[in-house]
């Protein structure tokens, strides 16, 4: 699998860590309930199909990215930097 | 009902095996059940066969989108053990563990199981002392563990790579009634016993939508017609998502693929099951002879059931780090499993907050040594709506209250860390 970075192009997936559903932008706020920190830290759509996850450039360039994936055939689908993303899950 | 024996097999081989006939009938669905379980693989066809062998239960029917056999309980590495540390996994697993001593002769069916010994691998003072206290918590649970020493691993596994200048083996946990068992034949045994008592296997038959009234389950969607129930279980490890989602859920859990592969057939070489403590490896040896091994996750959410090189790469690095002896052996294939991964690493049995709808999932990458206790527990808790002891600490919301978190591994109760 080889994953496009918005700054360095495409690169290995070696290259890259993995952080899990890019639901981890939309971090709740101190006071909000219980239910939506429990969403937002451990609920998952879980798709089978296409997703937009968060990956981290760990070895390259170092940015965070959101990458839209299909979970189904590895297809890598577009990236864009996390701090142009639309926050949220897919 | 056709019962296997000593004395049948022979007077078969004498009388060209005309004899034998299908293990399972292939009923079409009835309109209506008390129970419904969705999803044939080994979680559900235990839990199937184990409602109506100890709650007499058997106006039941298990729903298989595929066949019987043909998930994961046909894809892992076969490997059984009581090796758990932290309360809660120890006492579930232990039980499971003594289910599987019973089960030929309770199924009536050769799952070959062989406890030939399971050996976990340490390479440092500090891993050692970890293994120290794992085994002592298996003693506390009744089960056994020994610890050996440098020469007492050498006199089981004289051909490990001991004196690695990176990763020398300084010792292993043994777990002598850790072992593996042929996982298609568990898949059938418990199919057979399940339909022996008069449940209803029915497979080809996708679950596309649960029937809810007033927060109460009444059935299921399939795409052989409507099935009303009431009662309703989902046992689908890495689609639980997907089947939960059709009763408004959102779970804990994120599907990743897990890798495995095997050797051609060589002669008995590995008489063990051998954990690596220095990188993800695990190995055994097949009845078949073929070697059988593999790794960790891949680490990314997918239902590809086929992961990348990179996992493969470490997992054959690992290999002959370990074992140089096996360079030579060619391996003739690989393929991969979707496990039900939750944030902790440890499985859920519980009822949801729908009336008559249970589920059993989050299984992650241990599910195979599972199967009979998973099944065992889960007829429990929906025969009597009551949770089966050792499981009890499987909870669906402990993720929300943070109460109960089983974290075998210490990494944190987070996603992408197990």
């Amino acid at each position: 699998m080889r994953i496009t970075c918005p700054i360095c192009g495409e690169r290995d997936r070696r290259e890259f860590y993995y952080q899990g559903d890019a639901v981890a932008l939309r971090r709740p706020e101190v006071d909000d309930t219980p239910e939506e920190w429990d969403a937002y830290l451990h609920l998952r759509d879980n798709p089978a199909g296409v997703t937009r996850d968060l990956w981290y450039h760990e070895t390259g360039c170092g940015a965070w990215l959101v990458v839209t994936r299909n979970t189904v055939t590895h297809e890598v689908l577009g990236s864009v930097l996390a701090r142009d993303a639309a926050g949220g899950a897919a | 009902m056709m019962r296997f024996s000593g004395l049948r097999v022979l007077k078969e081989g004498l009388t060209g095996n005309k004899g034998w006939t299908p293990h399972w009938r292939d009923p079409a669905p009835k309109p209506e059940y008390d129970i419904v379980i969705i999803g044939g693989g080994g979680h559900g066809l235990s839990t199937a066969y184990y409602l109506a062998r100890e709650h007499g239960l058997t106006n039941v029917a298990v729903l298989e989108k595929g066949y019987i056999g043909g998930g994961n309980v046909g894809r892992n590495t076969t490997i059984v053990r009581a090796n758990y540390f932290l309360p809660g996994n120890s006492e579930f697993y232990s039980h499971s563990l003594k289910l599987w001593e019973n089960l030929e002769n309770d199924l009536n069916y050769n799952v070959m199981h062989s406890q030939r010994g399971l050996i976990n691998l340490f390479h440092s003072d500090g891993q050692r002392d970890a293994f120290a206290r794992r085994g002592n918590a298996m003693i506390n649970q009744g089960d056994d563990a020994i610890l050996l020493d440098r020469e007492g691993v050498r006199k089981h596994l004289p051909y490990l790579d001991f004196d690695n200048t990176r990763f020398p083996i300084y010792g292993g946990l043994l777990h002598p009634r850790g072992g593996t068992a042929r996982h298609d034949a568990v898949a059938w045994g418990y199919a057979r016993g399940a339909d022996q008592r008069g449940v209803d296997l029915i497979q080809n038959c996708e679950v596309t939508g649960i029937d809810i009234e007033n927060g109460v389950v009444k059935g299921v969607q399939t795409t052989r017609g409507a099935i009303r129930a009431k009662k309703v279980g989902i046992v689908v490890a890495g689609r639980s998502g997907q089947v939960a989602a059709m009763a408004g859920m959102r779970l804990p859990i994120e599907s990743h693929v897990l890798q495995a592969f095997v050797t051609e057939g060589i002669k008995p070489v590995i008489d063990h099951v051998i954990s690596f403590g220095m990188g993800h490896f695990y190995i055994s040896q097949s009845d078949k002879g073929g070697l059988v091994f593999g790794g960790d996750l891949d680490f990314y959410a997918s239902y590809a059931s086929r992961g990348n090189l990179p996992m493969t790469e470490h997992v054959m690095e690992a290999g002959m780090t370990l074992m140089p002896m096996i360079g030579k052996a060619k391996v003739l294939r690989s393929w991969g499993g979707i496990m039900d991964m939750t944030p902790d690493g440890s499985p859920i049995i519980d009822k949801t907050h729908v009336d008559g709808l249970y589920i059993d999932c989050g299984w992650c990458y241990g599910g195979f040594k599972a199967v009979p206790g998973s099944g065992f527990s889960f007829a429990h808790l929906i025969a009597t709506d009551r949770h089966h002891e050792p499981a009890s600490r499987f909870r669906l919301d402990r993720f929300r209250t943070g109460r109960g978190l089983m974290d075998e591994e210490g990494t944190g109760s987070q996603h992408n860390l197990h």
